[in-house]
């Protein structure tokens, strides 16, 4: 992360449960308005913490709803711009960081469009495994 | 928000389907199940009207990809009507704009592709 000096907006443990992402964005949108992007980049940093906790929800925990995902929500400063970073952590199953990656887009059919969509609105994504099992991914977005 | 499918209705040879709300994982299980339902009718013109939908995520991008590739391998055409520029946005990322027929009004599209008999 670029900043040492991040406020934490939110820090929270949510269930791997689609009816849980409504609740997410809507939190997530007054977060980013509150750093200072406008509804439009709010609105992408949505979409992408959205497609985070879906891999998570699909993949992860292959739709077990009762598991847990942590996030935690930054506000970041770095000399004279702010921004926002968003860490999701779940528990659920590992995969080698480098095989999660977008796909080429001029294959036309459904699936493997959130890694891409993370990728293309946030200005870092980075993928670790967890120590104590599980995934975590890093996501930075800062206000242009 | 209940369903994400406010209404279906036949315009001639086309049918309109109607969605509102948030199409997230949450709800696009349903807006794809009522539009293969719809696409085994085998519409000429299957329309969507994305104007009250208000948030997509890919697993609503990813129904319309599938729904877009049913209606094209039995002849039929599938056109998406008056998208907020929210969910234009997320074609555009997705590079989605350049394989799916998007218009501005209903209208639009019924006149364009023989809505009428």
């Amino acid at each position: 992360m670029a900043s040492d000096d991040a406020d934490t907006l939110a820090d929270l443990r949510i269930p791997a449960d689609p009816d849980q992402l409504q609740r997410v964005r809507k939190a997530l949108m007054s977060a980013a308005t509150g750093v200072g992007f406008n509804a439009e980049d709010a609105g992408q940093i949505c979409l992408a913490i959205d497609e985070a906790l879906a891999n998570v929800i699909k993949h992860g925990y292959g739709g077990a709803c009762d598991r847990p995902i942590d996030m935690c929500i930054r506000r970041l400063e770095d000399g004279e711009r702010c921004g926002i970073h968003v860490s999701i952590r779940d528990f659920g199953r590992q995969v080698d960081p480098s095989d999660i990656c977008g796909r080429d887009l001029d294959d036309v059919r459904p699936g493997g469009l959130g890694v891409h969509i993370m990728r293309s609105v946030m200005d870092e994504v980075e993928y670790e495994r967890a120590a104590e099992g599980g995934m975590r991914v890093a996501m930075t977005k800062w206000v242009r | 928000m209940s369903t994400p499918v406010k209404e279906v209705r036949k315009e001639g040879e086309a049918v309109v389907v109607v969605a509102q709300g948030e199409i997230d994982l949450r709800h696009s299980p349903e807006l794809h199940k009522a539009l293969v339902e719809v696409c085994s009718k085998r519409p000429k013109v299957l329309l969507i009207h994305l104007g009250e939908v208000a948030y997509m995520d890919s697993s609503g991008v990813g129904t319309l990809v599938e729904v877009f590739r049913r209606t094209n391998e039995y002849g039929g055409r599938m056109v998406l009507v008056a998208p907020t520029e929210r969910v234009r946005s997320v074609f555009e990322i997705t590079k989605l704009d350049r394989f799916f027929t998007i218009m501005d009004s209903e209208a639009e599209a019924l006149g364009d592709d023989g809505g009428s008999t």
